[in-house]
């Protein structure tokens, strides 16, 4: 049996899966304040009269790190960052503690200034007396060659208690994103660090001392011991919970467009042939970009308890949420008091839902029943038009080889898949307004939890190899090894395959779940210098992709019968 | 906050997988460090820089500004179709006011290729500026555009193409003629009768630095579009007049090439040469982007730049100041010029020879125009290629008056078809091109 559990933002949802199915599932309120009693409770409830040496794989999924950011309950941290030519690292800044210092590395990763290891000693003083104890060194173009942020650790690793490194981020090009990065493992690796060792301890009194696996940003899982190098990789695990639970009803072979609809928001995502797709550089929020691998989500501020507003004639929902909907003892009308008053939804009180669908229908001059379609029928409009915008962006984005531009991906979802507690009510609406094959997932209110529970090991690797300067390297891996003027696509691939494979068991996967490699990105280039070639530069990125652990595929597809305990 | 001061349109395609031949310098690896610095720098996360996707120009859209011999499929490639095609979606987007000015950095480049196309010369097939310039006359209604060729070769297919049009004031600064390709490109050469000072060449002596481009922009370029009064400017943006790049000879470097940005202030700049694709590139063209997207390029210096070395002699300056003295009066007396160059209603017939140094194609060419004092002129071109083709092509100019309207026509109708392999017939003011 396999327990995966997910930390959302009103709910905790937990879940023992087996072969058979669903064998448990519970749902604790959560406690923003008290993540860890929250996190606690659910395990109690869910392992009460299970035996504990039946569990073979625990995932778990929090809002943790996200809080923190939210919140701005991050540890101060200390950068230090090497730019050489370019945009004023200035604009970069991270806080108080950051310093922008001389030393240059160019694209080829060729050294042009060096490390000015006075200055550094000096910045260490001032951090030290500043009581920082976590510092970021991040150098452009370290990705290339990492010396730079090696050596200036070595400087500081006596004064601090751990110091983050740029280039084991991401293989990924972009300075600014690895500095924001690398600050946010820093600033939440200590919060990081108690909480998980609190619950690994409380789960071992328990007697659960399965290896503990993390949900990350990307759908895929790591090690809470890999997860220590990399917290900022957890932020928004909860979308991606979600997501991951409607794999297993998602179409083969076709596109599926993924509506996860909350209180006040909705997911969307998409699926191609049971894959999500990924952010192409790494997680947006905003102003805030990162280079943490993600599931390329948005949402829009709408979900079943938006509030619902008229103001001259005009009807407006949410992106605020005031309470639940009248129906269930809230302030103001929302969505869910519409499906209430359309006889779609049987539960709560339908009086109250429509005494609240009433002032919507006389703010619109309608009738009580048409303003609440109209209402029903706004939300979909709005969900499934910011659907359609990320399908064009999506197909719109640029590509940089003639192949791609002609033979480029495109996707066209066929399928929509559902999730959350009005999932089932909105399928038809969605289906009659659009066309498209619509339907909500069974189980679909547990769906993160199962989907934290069945998500597999992910992981990717970066390399360069340049025969001109003989190297191929992975500094993500802090690998670097001399190659010959003979070094090969072949060659190059068996190297990657190798690391990926290496970085993959470092990071707690299944040796049987590691089948799902994918070529991300290759590329290969002469280079000549006075018309002459001088050698070759081979890149390419290859993944573990984000999917599901074997062996539970058939128990998902029957509804089986389980207990739900409600706390 | 690192924010766009303008609203910036980029399209980036650097064709990957494209090339002349594995070893020429318009190859794969051209723009490729490019990208790592661009990437490296964030540049597309930056607030207000938008990238676009570039899109496939179509044989209408060549068909406005050249005539390809024996037609657009054959003398293309899918990645000169995107190169103008992404210039084309630039267009669009500042047409469209998405945004306030927009760079196509695309591969292969244009701007050697004229108005008659046989097929490769100094490594371009079709003239992207053109066909975006020509694009936009038509979709847009744009009467006056000035295009400023700042790549070191002569932009002699740009020259040639708008030779005859006084609406678009052509001007390019180039090392001198006589030592380097394509050898053309003196300050005689002001354009066609109807048209004389619409096109201004500025040779510069080999060893100029920033100085001497500066000096050009501020006292030739600027005051002169100025008067001309542009309702756009458009930068042929070639990188090759960087102190390192292997095919020239010239000093100039990514500052100089920021700040001649911030100064002509141009509202699409499309890329062209540029061939220090190591040591120049990445930095001029991440120059260019920021000093098109207003924001501070102070940083951006070469590893290796040191201005000392780069120092242009008193004699170059001498020299430099000299041709803009000639430039500048040869523009104030235009009309003159005009006056002086035909009588109305005449035919002027001129022969060029043409080498391409690309596909290794000669071609002769004889002309005729009528001179007008209304419209820039219908002109036909007789051209013979060896090997190749023998083609009349015959354009009637965007602002045509109903005179010259009529001459194209009777051009094209009376051409004896027994002649020439093919006949062309391009009617701008329809929008229509025929070929029989
Ligand atoms: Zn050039
Ligand atoms: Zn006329």
């Amino acid at each position: 049996m396999i327990i995966g559990l997910d930390v959302g933002g009103t709910h905790t949802d937990a879940v023992i899966l087996s072969k058979n199915g669903i064998e448990k599932s519970v749902k604790v309120p959560t406690d923003p304040a008290d993540l860890f009693n929250t996190v606690l409770s659910g395990f109690t409830q869910l392992l009460e009269s299970i035996d504990p040496s039946q569990i073979r794989r625990v995932v778990i999924s929090t809002t943790l790190t996200t809080n923190a950011i939210v919140q701005q309950t991050m540890e101060p941290v200390g950068m230090i960052v090497s730019a050489g030519p370019g945009i004023d690292p200035e604009f970069f800044r991270t806080g108080d503690h950051y310093y922008a210092v001389s030393g240059s590395i160019n694209h080829r990763g060729r050294e042009k200034a060096p490390v000015n290891e006075m200055q550094i000693q000096d910045i260490a003083g001032k951090l030290k007396d500043a009581g920082v104890e976590y510092v970021g060194v991040v150098s452009k173009f370290c990705v290339r060659n990492p010396s730079h942020e090696i050596l200036i650790k070595r400087i500081l690793n006596k004064y601090f208690k751990q110091v983050f490194l740029g280039h084991h981020v991401s293989g990924n090009l972009n300075f600014p994103r690895r500095i924001a990065t690398t600050h946010l493992n820093a600033a939440v690796f200590a919060l990081h660090k108690s909480f998980f060792e609190a619950v690994k301890k409380s789960l071992a009194e328990k007697g659960l001392t399965v290896p503990i696996q993390i949900l990350k940003a990307d759908g895929g899982t790591m090690s809470l011991e890999a997860s220590m190098h990399f917290p900022g990789q957890t932020v928004l695990s909860g979308p991606a919970a979600s997501i991951m639970g409607a794999i297993p009803y998602a179409p083969e072979g076709q596109d599926a467009i993924v509506l996860d609809i909350g209180g006040t928001t909705t997911d969307i995502a998409f699926l191609v042939d049971k894959a999500p797709l990924l952010e192409p550089v790494g997680i947006q929020r905003g102003r805030y970009k990162s280079l943490i691998r993600s599931l390329r989500t948005d949402s829009k501020g709408i979900g079943g308890d938006s509030a619902l507003r008229v103001s001259d004639n005009v009807l407006s929902i949410g992106p605020d949420r005031q309470g639940p909907a009248m129906a269930f003892g809230g302030p103001l009308p929302t969505p869910t008091d519409a499906l209430v008053v359309l006889g779609l939804m049987d539960t709560g009180d339908r009086e109250k839902a429509l005494a609240g669908i009433h002032t919507i229908a006389q703010g619109l001059g309608l009738s009580d029943e048409a303003a609440a379609e109209k209402v029903f029928k706004t939300c979909c409009t709005i969900i499934l038009k910011k659907t359609f915008e990320m399908i064009d962006q999506i197909n719109s984005q640029p590509v940089y080889t003639v192949h791609d531009f002609l033979e480029g991906y495109k996707l066209s979802p066929q399928k929509i898949l559902l999730l959350g507690g009005p999932a089932p009510y909105f399928a038809k609406k969605i289906e009659d307004l659009y066309q498209i094959d619509t339907f909500a997932v069974p189980e679909s209110a547990v769906a993160n939890a199962i989907g934290a529970a069945l998500a597999r090991t992910t992981c990717e690797v970066s390399l360069n190899a340049d025969t001109e300067q003989g190297i191929v390297t992975a500094h993500e891996e802090d690998f670097a090894e001399p190659i010959s003027k003979t070094f090969s696509e072949d060659d190059l691939m068996e190297t990657a395959y190798n690391l990926l494979r290496e970085k993959a068991i470092n990071s707690g996967a299944d040796p049987e779940n590691m089948d799902e490699v994918e070529v991300v990105e290759y590329q290969k280039f002469n280079i000549v210098r006075n018309f002459s070639p001088r050698g070759k530069i081979f890149r390419t990125k290859m993944q573990l992709k984000p999917g599901l652990i074997k062996g539970f595929e058939k128990m998902l597809h029957q509804r089986g019968n389980h207990a739900q305990s409600n706390a | 906050m690192l924010k766009a001061m303008h609203k910036t349109g980029l399209v980036f395609f650097p064709a990957f997988d494209w090339a002349i031949d594995p070893t020429h310098p318009e190859r794969e690896e051209r723009l490729l460090y490019t990208q790592d610095q661009v990437t490296e720098e964030g540049i597309f996360d930056i607030p207000g820089i938008i990238e676009y996707k570039p899109a496939l120009a179509t044989p209408k859209d060549i068909q406005r500004a050249q005539f390809c011999v024996p037609d657009e499929q054959t003398i293309t490639t899918e990645s000169h179709l995107i190169s103008a095609g992404g210039a084309k979606v630039i267009a669009d987007a500042v047409m469209g006011k998405e945004v306030q000015n927009g760079f196509a950095l695309v591969r292969p480049p244009g701007h050697h290729s004229m108005r008659v196309s046989h097929g490769g010369r100094g490594f371009c097939h079709i003239n992207i500026e053109a066909i975006m310039v020509e694009y936009i006359r038509t979709r847009y209604n744009v009467k006056r555009i000035a295009i400023i060729d700042t790549d070191c070769h002569h932009g002699d297919g740009t020259d040639n193409i708008f030779w005859h049009d006084p609406d678009v004031l052509f001007i390019s600064m180039h090392q001198d003629g006589r030592t380097m390709f394509p050898g053309t490109g003196f300050p005689g050469e002001l354009g066609g009768p109807n048209a004389k000072g619409s096109n201004l060449n500025i040779p510069l002596p080999p060893g100029t630095s920033t100085e001497g481009y500066l000096y050009v922009i501020n006292n030739c370029v600027l005051p002169v579009l100025d008067e001309f009064k542009p309702d756009l400017v458009v930068n042929s943006a070639g990188q090759d007049n960087h102190y390192t790049d292997p095919l020239t000879n010239m000093n100039f470097c990514a500052q100089g090439y920021a700040q001649l940005t911030t100064l002509l202030k141009p509202d699409i700049a499309v890329l062209e040469g540029g061939y220090a694709i190591e040591g120049a590139l990445p930095y001029v063209n991440l120059g260019i982007i920021l000093a098109m997207a207003g924001i501070d390029y102070t940083g951006v210096v070469e590893p290796d730049y040191n201005p000392d070395k780069l120092k242009q002699s008193v004699s170059i300056t001498d020299k430099i100041k000299k041709t803009v003295d000639q430039i500048n009066s040869f523009w104030a007396q235009r009309l003159q010029l005009r006056d002086a160059a035909g009588t109305p209603g005449e035919l002027q017939v001129r022969h060029r020879e043409i080498y391409y140094d690309t596909d290794n194609i000669f071609e002769r060419q004889k002309e005729r125009v009528i001179i007008c004092r209304d419209c820039g002129g219908s002109f036909e071109i007789d051209s013979r290629a060896m090997p190749g083709l023998h083609i009349l092509g015959v354009h009637i100019p965007i602002n045509a008056c109903k005179t010259c309207i009529e001459k194209g026509y009777e051009f094209f109708e009376s051409a004896p078809a027994n002649t020439y392999d093919r006949i062309y017939l391009m009617d701008r003011p329809k929008d229509s091109y025929h070929t029989k």
